[in-house]
């Protein structure tokens, strides 16, 4: 089987700051893949050196397109890595507010990515933004309102929603729930869960969040100063932690 | 005079305007920065413009400027007597027989010519702006073709109005390239852009771009499938020559209200009377007493 996305020994450095280096990992279809560390250890200069924001020092991305098969996409062409990121792949952000139009009514922000391939009928555009706002559990009255109208946790779903409508086989998801209250979290969490079991999608989750990971990721990757320290199968790492910072993360988990 | 050179810019700076419009004519719709410059007026009163006639001018020229269709407002009477000083040009408001239209906000109604070039006056010849504030964003959406975005503010407004609701400055599509802001003209003048006979320049000045349609330049209106590009007008006459062919302005006529509807085009309303067209407020009828 081709792994969905191969990534091969990314390293990205900030002048002498190393942001993470030595990175590699296959990401199979339908699996979900959890980054966790602490502030500062890499996890989102990793993200975004997979989602083509960045471009890496050194190393290779290899996603297997629809059309081409396996392809570099550190090194294809920019207007084709664009291309990519509005249809085959979503990112979403950690912040509702960098990944929405927020002067943009909630149905004109499902449509954007529906009307960048190239869809051009007003009525399919906007049945379609309706059937995603009633998936994420957004009342579908709210469809022409303004995103600033909207709650920290619709505003959220919103922005999946934004991202999934073109059905993307590759999500990548920076802290989905940072900033959330704890019941919205949970809920999100329930969405997220749903829409990944029921779409097959592949995601890659850079979170501080173990429980996020817990629930959603299948295999977990843990990093330290730049460095993948830990990998294995989520449960594993979580419940048996070899390395002394995976142990130390886990038992700065707070129980109530 | 002599004081001036000849149209006031002098000869290196001209040179560099033609040349961002020989750029601009061989990519019809893309923005060609150029370095534009201070002139005797303020930034939108039409510096872009003038700029641009002011390269192409040749003393052999007849020269009409409009501002809104007319040729009596003061933007218009201001740009011909500034070109009639420093060009010396002749200067004319009759839309067949000048040789450079320098335009604000319309195109004339009567037919252009091969013999002819329009230079509109642009205030903002980002289409995207409003919608994607970084001009570094917006650059690599025109060069990668990324137009979806146009679509979302025209999604916005139907959402909004229940129908495109855009009715001035609406984007068109290039030769099936470059989405372009058409400056604020009305929609009803959008198809006239299309396979037009005379070239077409855009001049931005404070903006500093330039950008052009040579002569039979495909230019689309951007539109949905099931919400077509309508050119609308007022769906009224002309008071005055009784045409209904032509754009409109309304214009209040007293203090009680009174309003009535007028070619914006005051060129093509004229000629029509001369000819004896006659509408329902001519002088001597109750609206115009």
């Amino acid at each position: 089987m081709t792994p969905l996305l191969s990534v091969q020994e990314i390293s990205k450095s900030y002048g002498t700051h190393i942001g993470c280096a030595d990175v590699s990992f296959d990401l199979y279809p339908g699996e979900v893949m959890g980054i966790v560390g602490e502030s500062g250890s890499g996890k989102s200069t990793l993200l975004n050196c997979l989602a083509g924001h960045i471009a890496p020092d050194f190393g290779r991305v290899v996603f297997d397109t629809r059309i081409d098969g396996p392809k570099d996409t550190v090194t294809m062409s920019e207007p084709e890595r664009r291309m990519l990121g509005r249809t085959d792949w979503a990112f979403v952000h950690q912040h509702a507010r960098d990944g929405l139009r927020m002067g943009v009514s909630a149905g004109g922000n499902v449509g954007e990515r529906l009307m960048a391939v190239g869809e051009r009928h007003y009525g399919d555009i906007r049945h379609k933004a309706a059937d995603w706002l009633d998936r994420v559990e957004i009342d579908t009255d709210r469809i022409d309102d303004r995103p600033t109208t909207f709650s920290g946790g619709m505003q959220q779903r919103l922005q999946i929603a934004r991202n999934l409508v073109t059905g993307p086989r590759l999500v990548f998801m920076d802290e989905p729930t940072g900033g959330l209250d704890v019941s919205v979290q949970a809920r999100l969490l329930d969405l997220l869960r749903g829409l990944v079991r029921d779409m097959g999608l592949s995601a890659i989750i850079v979170t501080h969040d173990l429980a996020v990971v817990r629930l959603l990721a299948d295999r977990l990757m843990v990093m330290k100063s730049g460095h993948v320290v830990e990998a294995g199968l989520t449960d594993q790492v979580l419940d048996d932690p070899q390395h002394a910072y995976s142990q130390l993360l886990v038992s700065s988990v707070l129980q109530v | 005079m002599s004081e001036y050179n000849f149209a006031y810019l002098d000869e290196q700076t001209k040179r560099m305007i033609r040349r961002a419009i020989l750029k601009g004519l061989a990519i019809p719709g893309y923005q060609v920065p150029f370095a534009s410059r201070e002139m005797p007026m303020p930034y939108g009163w039409g510096t872009g413009g003038v700029q641009v006639s002011a390269a192409i001018l040749t003393p052999d020229d007849r020269f009409k400027v409009i501002d809104q269709g007319a040729d009596d407002t003061t933007n218009a009477v201001s740009i011909r007597s500034f070109f009639e000083r420093t060009a010396n040009v002749a200067t004319t408001t009759a839309t067949e027989d000048a040789s450079v239209i320098q335009t604000r906000h319309r195109i004339p109604e009567d037919t252009l010519t091969e013999d002819q070039v329009l230079v509109y006056q642009v205030p903002i010849p980002e289409p995207l702006r409003f919608l994607e504030p970084r001009e570094s964003e917006t650059r690599k959406m025109h060069s990668l073709e990324e137009y979806g975005l146009m679509h979302v503010k025209l999604y916005e407004d139907i959402s909004r109005h229940g129908h495109i609701a855009t009715s001035y400055a609406y984007p068109v599509k290039v030769e099936g390239r470059y989405v372009m802001d058409p400056s604020p003209i009305p929609k009803f003048d959008n198809p006239k852009l299309d396979d037009m006979a005379a070239i077409q320049l855009f001049g931005a000045g404070r903006e500093q771009r330039i950008y052009a349609l040579p002569p039979y330049t495909q230019v689309v209106s951007l539109d949905f499938d099931d919400h077509p590009f309508e050119a609308s007008k007022a769906d009224q006459i002309c008071g005055l020559c009784g045409a209904a062919d032509s754009y409109l302005d309304e214009v209040i006529v007293d203090d009680a209200g009174g309003r009535m509807f007028c070619c914006s085009d005051t060129d093509y309303c004229s000629r029509r009377r001369a000819a004896g067209h006659q509408g329902p407020a001519f002088p001597g009828s109750e609206v115009a007493a």
